[in-house]
């Protein structure tokens, strides 16, 4: 349960990074050309010119009730601006996490059982490498060679999957494979080094002994014990996620919620950029927290 | 750690590749005006998207300028935020974790905080960070320091945690010595072999981020030349003038590699606990 002072520890980092940043954010969110009266207004808007005591308990109690304010530039509530950007970002975020997880444990799975082979150095020095390709850099690589040299899969955008599977398959395929590229090197690593541990066990002897299949003995004795730590890093693995879908969208012109930050930040429009980093910290905590009940599910020594 | 210097980490492959690579970077980007004839920021429309040739080695961009030129410049900015990076997320990181370690009763609220600005994703509060104080090598610094910080706390914490238990300490702590001293004598030394090793990895993902601030249009301006802001810069351009992203982008990836291969090699040879820990 300490998901809540977490959210309440982000809640008032996130108000004081608007009320202590250096110069006034009243006039940079106004621009350099705004008059004294326009910054005076965009002050008052934002509740600026009250004491900070009074101002925290006013924003908070609109956040506890869901209002995440509105847009300095489209006067529309920042809860359906984020509404109606959530399609694209979870069709990306969903797919690449699968993908991630269907290609990187069995990866890991081999790696593990083939320890200190050529396919093991081989998986872990594409590891090294995923970690260290930026996912921007990864993108246009992609879009360099699929869309422009091979001319395969169209260059960005994004099609609701109401518009037809082939068009959705053919546009979010280049992100989800540039951005699952790192998470595929986590997860591999992480599910290597759990088998690993677990492979070491006495049961584990016990089952090759009594004449398992290495197949069976792999997935129903090994990735069993295993699940935990894969488990928990796939829960770390998602605050990378945002911050590679943020990226990502950039990168193949994606109207998703990063793509909406990513304007916000250019226009200044700050309630916006506090409103998203609310929601997906929100989210992060959240996802712990399904995490540690899984933790309960998968293995029952553990109890809270 | 008299050894330090003398030791097998020296001898060790992934040290020796890593860190010749980064050296090479660093000799690259310090003597970037002696490497090429251009101004980074020279405009030059009558040379405009030109195609990598002998002229322009990686190509001219939008306006003209030399990209192998930017390029070579950009590394000096990726490869100093880095450094800087590194060394004030470390001691403030440090400072935090010995605190928090070894002051019980600081240790609950302090870390529940770590554990909040962990839960903030890093990149979105570098971009909030940047986009609300205006961009500057400083803002953009402290920017990347902030998410970082948590992670050395919690580093320094779990060592301080476990030192603190052992009988040495609490024979110092029976005679009386006093708690700063035994911070600085006993538990400090033990956090230096961790602490390189999270160096090393602070500063991959310094570049990194560094470049995703820049990328996205939150980062240095575009009068200050880094591999992220040329990246952007090429982006309008991408279909015409590939050669813009994929020769920063190459240098960019190959900066990380390098450090992050520097950074496996650290953490086998110094750091053998976290070496099991990882498994890798």
């Amino acid at each position: 349960m300490a998901a809540i002072p977490v959210m309440g520890v982000v809640a008032i980092f996130v108000f004081l990074l608007l009320r202590l940043s250096p110069g006034d954010p009243a006039a940079i969110l106004a621009g350099d050309t705004a008059t004294i009266e326009t910054i005076a207004a965009i002050r008052a808007d934002l509740g600026l010119d009250r004491p900070i005591p009074e101002q925290f308990i006013t924003w908070f109690g609109q956040l506890v009730q869901g209002d995440l304010g509105r847009s300095v530039l489209s006067k529309q509530p920042v809860t359906t601006l984020i509404a109606q950007r959530v399609e694209p970002t979870l069709s990306l975020a969903l797919c690449t996490l699968i993908f991630a997880i269907i290609v990187a444990v069995p990866m890991g799975i081999l790696a593990a059982w083939k320890q200190g082979s050529w396919l093991d150095r081989g998986i872990m020095a594409l590891s090294v490498a995923g970690f260290s390709v930026p996912v921007f850099v990864l993108g246009y690589v992609l879009i360099f060679v699929f869309s422009m040299k091979l001319d395969l899969l169209p260059v960005q955008g994004f099609a609701s999957l109401s518009e037809g599977l082939p068009a959705f398959a053919a546009r979010i395929t280049l992100p989800t494979i540039g951005l699952s590229f790192i998470y595929i090197a986590l997860f591999a690593r992480i599910t290597r080094a759990a088998m690993l541990d677990v492979l070491g066990e006495d049961y584990i002897r016990t089952a090759h002994a009594k004449g398992l299949k290495d197949h069976v003995v792999l997935v129903k004795h090994a990735l069993r014990n295993a699940a935990i730590p894969i488990v928990s890093v796939i829960g770390i693995g998602f605050a990378l996620l945002i911050g590679g879908v943020v990226i990502t969208e950039t990168v193949f012109n994606i109207p998703g919620i990063g793509r909406l930050v990513v304007d916000a930040v250019l226009a200044r429009d700050y309630p916006i950029i506090q409103g998203v980093i609310l929601l997906f910290s929100g989210i992060y905590v959240l996802i712990n927290l399904a995490i540690d009940i899984a933790y309960v599910l998968l293995d029952p020594r553990i109890r809270y | 750690m008299r050894n330090l210097f003398g030791h097998s980490a020296f001898r060790n492959p992934s040290v020796l590749i890593g860190g010749s690579i980064l050296l090479l970077l660093l000799a690259v980007s310090i003597l970037a005006p002696l490497l090429t004839q251009y101004d980074p920021q020279a405009i030059a429309p009558r040379f405009r998207l030109k195609f990598p040739s002998d002229e322009f080695l990686m190509g001219t961009d939008m306006l003209g300028r030399d990209v192998w030129t930017r390029v070579v410049h950009g590394g000096r900015v990726s490869l100093l935020v880095s450094a800087v990076v590194a060394i004030i997320a470390i001691s403030i990181g440090l400072a935090i974790g010995l605190t928090a370690g070894y002051i019980r009763w600081l240790d609950g609220p302090v870390m529940r905080t770590m554990d909040g600005l962990m839960a903030i994703p890093g990149i979105l509060l570098a971009i909030a960070l940047v986009s609300l104080s205006g961009a500057s090598l400083l803002t953009v610094i402290i920017a990347i320091v902030i998410p970082e910080i948590p992670r050395v706390a919690r580093l320094v914490r779990g060592v301080v945690l476990s030192i603190r238990e052992e009988p040495y300490v609490e024979a110092a702590v029976g005679l009386g010595t006093p708690t700063v001293k035994i911070l600085i004598k006993h538990i400090l030394p033990n956090t230096i072999a961790p602490l390189i090793v999270q160096g090393t990895y602070i500063c991959a993902s310094a570049i990194l981020v560094e470049s995703i601030l820049s990328f996205l249009g939150a980062g240095l301006p575009p009068e200050i030349p880094t591999w992220g802001n040329i990246i952007a810069e090429g982006r309008a351009v991408f279909q015409r003038a590939p050669w813009i992203i994929l020769f920063p982008g190459g240098f960019l990836a190959v900066t990380i590699l390098a450090v992050n291969i520097l950074g496996d090699g650290l953490r086998d040879t110094l750091d053998p606990r976290m070496k099991k820990r990882l498994g890798a």
